[in-house]
């Protein structure tokens, strides 16, 4: 973080529970990344790591009992935890939008698309015209690389594709030109060949308008191409951030490390995949010290006393003792 | 959309065909009409040319196209009971039928719909609770003791509504209203109450139902976030999304309304086709039934028709379907 340039999204020491009648779960423990503008940040980790709740906790959108329960999130400086419902119905779509993964399901299939469009756009930009939004509506979809805009405005989404509507989905998130973008896993529910699509039209429109991206994905090949920074979550924590190159080439904390070994190289002929032994703690049942000691070959003893914070590497941060004094 | 409305159209007639079919059996199933119309005193020519007179003689297929063609043409014959034409017979009871299951209905909706909602997005309050409780109770009381209830405290008790007819109606044509009068509508008030109770609970369940399974939909969890207010998610993104089995169930149940009118009519003294319909089971009176069974089929029928047409304006993937 030595760049001079503001951030546009800053976490602090996020903390999430989910009270609940056996006790109260923490989600999400002492979260803390930033995201500049234009910036790509990609946040991957296994199923219920956490990454899709962190998103969920920066838009507000928590599902009921979960709270948060610790620190802050700014966006462009503002404190944006804690508002109100109402006060987040105008953060939520003009400053950030939001992208999910299933296309099929994200658009109300009683509308047409120019509806939904011009529908968000004058929730947020207040006084424009229907036909200002109409106008504004097929400029987007001309943007997202939708043919024949002037028709297509006026389609149902039963009427697109799956990758054409997930143009039309990022078309939405796009419309009130937000600091911020959160793509949950906007890639996963689309043909391998439209994913490239997809995420290199993401990533030009973040470039050109200066947006900064939170883009949560499993999809190695995904951060690979498109992602600026990578994070990497294990059981409701950040456990390693860094430059995507040197992330995947030589990822510092031994779960990342554990995680690109089982990426099967193209063209190489494996036997057998490799495979970390062992799986994901609960969120209940989280080991004393390093949430990953049980599965580590690495760990020591101090990997089960204490838990590490995340201490810089070469040219990021990795939450591992390797990298403060060895696990003795 | 041609396409679907001509497919549906056709769909109707021959469901009418086969209710007809039915309504014909009731005919030959019932026993000789020759008995019951003739006095003990009539002699076997008299029979014979009743017989003759009423085509019962044919055969059974030439019979039964007579009746298909007569029915089209809306002729179902004479009433066994007192010789009047059927199909004048249950137009004149048509209106009070009608009228009293438009209002039902309309009550139900006015009534059901909001509350539904209200339970739905309220979800856990103590009022909303309460609401769900009283609707089982809705749910589960037969019309004839809320009738009989209702009776019993609006006329009887405190003497404010009136207890049984309904009122002074206006002709317009052939249709008489008891719209138009303030006896007609004071009469009106307890019978639909107690024609609707049922289905304003069951419509509110409904509502209440759908409208939080749609807010657990992605595209209503992807409007929150787009930061489009609650109150605009509540009543254009879901519960648009729920009036496609409400229309269904709505539709259907003036079907069902008309059918099971009956009841409330028989507390109510209403003077309606239910009421027309007792009388000719208790005298046998075979034209009669077969003909209210073809026009509650027919009511039906259109009923359904409608709602597929519905369906389709309301969501336009069914547009395009084949």
């Amino acid at each position: 973080m030595l760049d001079a340039t503001p951030s546009c999204l800053e976490v602090r020491n996020l903390v999430v529970e989910f009270p609940g009648r056996h006790g109260t779960v923490t989600a999400l423990n002492d979260i803390t990344l930033d995201i500049r503008p234009g910036e790509i940040l990609g946040v991957v980790g296994e199923s219920g790591a956490g990454k899709s709740m962190t998103g969920a906790a920066i838009l507000g959108l928590l599902e009921r009992p979960g709270r948060i329960a610790g620190g802050e999130i700014s966006l462009a400086g503002r404190r944006i935890d804690g508002l109100g419902d109402r006060a987040m119905e105008k953060v939520r779509g003009r400053e950030i939008g939001a992208i999910f993964q299933d296309p099929l399901t994200s658009l109300n299939p009683l509308f047409t698309v120019g509806a939904q469009l011009s529908e968000t756009i004058r929730q947020h930009i207040p006084g424009t015209s229907r036909a200002q939004a109409r106008a504004r509506a097929v400029e987007l979809l001309q943007e997202v690389g939708i043919p024949a805009p002037q028709e297509r405005v006026d389609h149902f989404p039963h009427q697109f594709s799956g990758g054409m509507r997930q143009r039309v989905v990022i078309a939405l998130a796009l419309a009130a030109r937000p600091k911020l973008i959160i793509a949950d896993e906007p890639t996963t529910a689309l043909d391998v060949s439209i994913q490239a699509q997809i995420t290199g039209l993401l990533r030009k429109l973040c470039k050109e308008h200066d947006t900064a991206v939170m883009l949560v994905t499993h999809d190695m090949g995904v951060i690979a191409e498109t992602a600026d920074r990578v994070a990497v979550m294990y059981a409701g924590r950040l456990i390693e951030i860094g430059p995507v190159e040197d992330v995947l080439k030589s990822p510092a904390h031994p779960y990342t490390r554990g995680l690109m070994a089982s990426i099967p190289a193209l063209g190489a002929r494996v036997r057998t995949l490799h495979q970390i032994d062992g799986a994901m703690p609960r969120l209940n049942a989280i080991p004393a010290g390093c949430a990953f000691n049980p599965r580590c070959t690495l760990a020591g003893p101090r990997c089960r006393r204490n838990r590490p914070d995340l201490i810089p590497t070469r040219s990021g941060q990795a939450a591992c003792w390797l990298y403060e004094g060895g696990v003795e | 959309m041609l396409v679907f409305v001509v497919k549906k159209l056709l769909n109707a007639a021959l469901v009418m065909l086969a209710v007809s079919f039915l309504a014909f059996l009731i005919f030959q199933l019932a026993g000789d009409p020759v008995d019951m119309m003739s006095s003990e005193q009539s002699t076997q020519a008299d029979r014979d040319l009743l017989r003759e007179r009423l085509g019962l003689n044919d055969n059974f297929l030439v019979q039964y196209v007579r009746f298909v063609a007569n029915a089209a043409q809306g002729n179902f014959g004479i009433s066994y009971r007192n010789g009047q034409e059927v199909l004048g017979l249950i137009a004149d009871r048509f209106p009070a039928t009608m009228e009293l299951v438009l209002v039902a209905t309309v009550l139900s909706l006015l009534i059901g719909l909001p509350l539904g909602i209200l339970t739905a997005i309220k979800r856990g309050t103590w009022y909303s609770e309460i609401l769900q409780f009283a609707s089982i109770i809705g749910v589960s009381l037969p019309s004839f003791v809320v009738g009989i209830l209702l009776i019993l405290v609006f006329s009887v008790t405190l003497g404010i509504l009136p207890a049984f007819g309904r009122g002074e109606v206006v002709e317009l044509g052939w249709w008489s209203t008891g719209f138009l009068t303030k006896s007609g509508l004071m009469a009106l008030i307890l019978p639909s109450i107690s024609l609707s109770l049922y289905q304003v609970t069951l419509i509110m369940r409904l509502v209440r139902a759908e409208m939080l399974e749609v807010m657990r939909s992605d595209y209503v969890k992807f409007a929150r976030a787009r930061g489009i207010p609650r109150h605009r998610i509540y009543f254009r993104h879901a519960l648009r999304n729920c009036l496609m089995p409400v229309v269904t169930l709505t539709a259907m149940n003036i079907g069902t309304l008309i059918a099971f009118a009956l009841i409330t009519e028989t507390v109510f003294q209403w003077p309606g086709m239910g009421m027309l319909f007792i009388q000719a089971v208790t005298f046998i009176d075979i034209p009669v039934m077969a003909a209210y069974l073809c026009i509650v089929a027919l009511i039906f029928v259109f009923l359904n028709t409608m709602v597929d047409i519905t369906y389709a304006v309301i969501d336009p993937r069914l547009r395009d379907a084949k």
